[in-house]
């Protein structure tokens, strides 16, 4: 994008003044290289975005933003209830609740180089990957509701990992004010073969080193240190969730305009928190965190089944869990004093600072870990949420790379056996049901993660503690 | 008058894909609609008519009702574990009506590539274009 669609309030931040229908600003965190290189799109729906009923303070977007649905992905706008302010389906995005959990191990790197080829092959075939797999749970209507009102919670009640998890995942392993009953019979049928599964895509599983230490302190906290091996996990809730998405979408976009709302584009399908559509889509949407919290509880108490098998010294408590596809209720701090907020993050990680109530007591000093995704065979990162997030974008910060190249044109570059073989060279090993989906996901198909953490360090969103580098992808 | 010949692309949206039918009706450019949504998924051309499935919905107008069309699909796919190859597809007024023929999803001869979350509102169009038919959005993958 050109700059000069900006004022430059600082090296990382550019606004986007109020104008024509825009109800407040909008504002792009980023570095000049990251903002030049964005889509235009991203500006056009943050503008729409300002736009929306009940809209507090400004339309922010993440250092990764992209072209999203509606909303940018990278995208964070909250709203006012009592302000006419309003909910988005798109505002949420279909993978509802999508995230990210890192696991410690207590191993190092020569403990996996040894076995680096059968872990791979061992973890390949205990997590059900890609399109058409299927878990090895099957629940009946009343666990199904009780999954969805308990999340991780659930999970670990049966068996499927340690009560000293949920401390360490955010809203404790479970969403409150879940609605099962809100939640379709064809969502949950949809779920019915899903639980305990990756899913495909960007979604992955990932052995990895810490390569590189940039904050002594928290990293110490955190327990971090330069050489661990850790394991992260990345997916959301599944069929569940996106069936949940595509539903209310259309119900919002068909009941806007009873509700007084005009939309610019019907992709902004929204309704106000205060309406029967807002409140049933609040409770199935957090039915489907929940679903996404049990689901990534699984898929880690399969992933320590094989560790336990392959590596019997490894522990592998839980060092945190994190969304970046939700809307929360949050008090938050603005010109009017401290008000309950609706914040949408789409593509966008919750970044609590220091002192904050909701971050586990042994992080509290340090400020709420904060976990970025890199792209198949690329590093990522783990960052904190600091004080001056809550005054920048509602304690918020960049969920991962963002994508450089369409699938299409990556499919065009690349081939899904030669990016495997490649990577293998550097010592990353690659396990997936598809290559044409390798090919999709091929690293250089995605934006640099080390220049958006950069920019969300200098711009004060959250900062810098380790980066991570993968020795082993399970790729859905 | 030449007929506008029926047919199937994709185009680029940053993080998804983009799915366009073309055809000589309205009905025809939602089939070829749906088989660019199978195309995201895997080949159309290797996977086998062996089973038809029933389909029906309803939307106010056009656009909602092909995103209606493709997110059908897309429940069927995820819920019988199905691709689909062929496409019957009978409009009235709201309501839309149609067939699809295909088969399970087998991992070793389909190399299915990602699967479909659902179809968004983004760039959504159903129009009249010269003499044919066009009907297009982008689905999230």
């Amino acid at each position: 994008m050109e700059l000069s669609l900006f004022d430059k309030r600082s090296d990382y931040e550019w606004e986007i003044p109020r104008q024509g229908a825009m109800r407040v600003p909008a504002v792009i965190y980023a570095s000049e290289s990251l903002v030049r290189d964005m889509d235009r799109k991203v500006y056009e729906q943050a503008v729409n975005v300002a736009a929306l009923p009940g809209i507090v303070k400004a339309s922010y977007a993440m250092p990764d933003a992209h072209w999203g649905y509606g909303f940018p992905i990278g995208g964070v706008a909250a709203f006012d209830p009592e302000d006419g302010g309003v909910v988005s389906a798109g505002g949420v995005g279909f993978d509802i609740s999508c995230g990210v959990r890192c696991l410690h191990t207590g191993l190092r790197r020569e403990d996996i180089v040894k076995v680096q080829q059968p872990l791979a092959h061992e973890l390949s075939r205990a997590i059900p990957a890609g399109l058409g797999s299927t878990g090895e749970i099957r629940l009946g209507d009343k666990e199904m509701d009780a999954m969805l009102a308990g999340g991780a919670a659930w999970a670990v009640q049966r068996g499927w990992g340690e009560e000293a998890d949920l401390e360490r995942i955010e809203e404790h392993g479970q969403m409150q004010h879940a609605k099962p009953g809100n939640v379709s019979a064809q969502a949950k049928k949809r779920q019915r073969d899903e639980m305990g599964t990756l899913g495909s895509g960007n979604h992955y599983l990932e052995i990895q080193e810490v390569t590189s230490v940039f904050d002594a302190k928290i990293a110490a906290t955190y327990g971090l240190a330069l050489g661990d091996i850790v394991v992260m996990i990345h997916c959301g809730s599944r069929g569940l969730g996106h069936q949940i998405g595509t539903e209310y979408l259309k119900r919002m976009a068909v009941s806007a305009a009873q509700h007084g709302i005009h939309l610019p584009d019907r992709e902004l399908a929204c309704a106000p928190i205060n309406s029967d559509v807002g409140q049933e889509y609040l409770g199935a949407m957090r039915a489907a965190i929940n679903c996404a919290l049990a689901n990534r509880q699984i898929l880690t108490h399969l992933l320590r089944e094989v560790f336990r098998r392959m590596l019997p010294q490894a522990r592998l408590p839980l060092l945190y869990d994190v969304s970046h596809n939700t809307c929360k209720v949050e008090e938050h701090r603005t010109d009017g004093g401290k008000r309950k907020l609706y914040v949408h993050r789409k593509g966008a990680t919750r970044a609590f600072g220091p002192g904050h109530p909701d971050v586990p007591a042994a992080f509290r000093e340090a400020g709420q870990p904060v976990l970025i995704g890199g792209s198949m065979g690329t590093g990522s990162y783990v960052l904190a949420g600091t004080k001056e997030s809550e005054a920048l974008a509602f304690s918020s910060a960049c969920h991962g790379a963002g994508r450089a190249m369409s699938r299409h044109q990556a499919l065009k570059t690349w081939q899904g056996r030669k990016v495997v073989d490649d990577l293998a060279a550097r010592g990353i090993l690659i396990k997936s049901p598809s290559m044409r989906g390798v090919a999709e996901e091929a690293p250089e198909a995605y934006k640099d993660v080390s220049a958006v953490v950069d920019a969300a360090h200098a711009a004060g969103l959250a900062r810098k503690v380790a980066r991570v580098e993968p020795l082993v992808c399970i790729k859905g | 008058m030449t007929q506008v010949k029926a047919g199937w692309e994709h185009y680029e949206h940053g993080a998804d894909i983009g799915v366009r039918g073309v055809g000589a009706s309205k009905t025809e450019a939602f089939e070829q609609a749906a088989l660019a949504l199978t195309a995201v998924i895997a080949d159309p051309a290797a996977v086998q008519q062996r089973e038809r499935v029933a389909l029906a919905c309803e939307a106010p107008d056009d656009e909602l009702l092909l995103a209606e069309w493709l997110n059908a699909l897309v429940y069927e796919m995820a819920t019988r574990r199905m691709l689909f190859s062929r496409f019957a597809v009978r409009l009235e007024g709201t309501r839309l009506t149609a067939e699809a023929w295909g088969e399970a999803v087998d991992a070793a001869r389909h190399h299915p590539a990602v699967e479909v979350k659902g179809a968004t509102y983004t760039t959504l169009r159903v129009a009249q274009e010269g003499d044919g038919w066009l009907a297009q959005t982008v689905v999230d993958v």
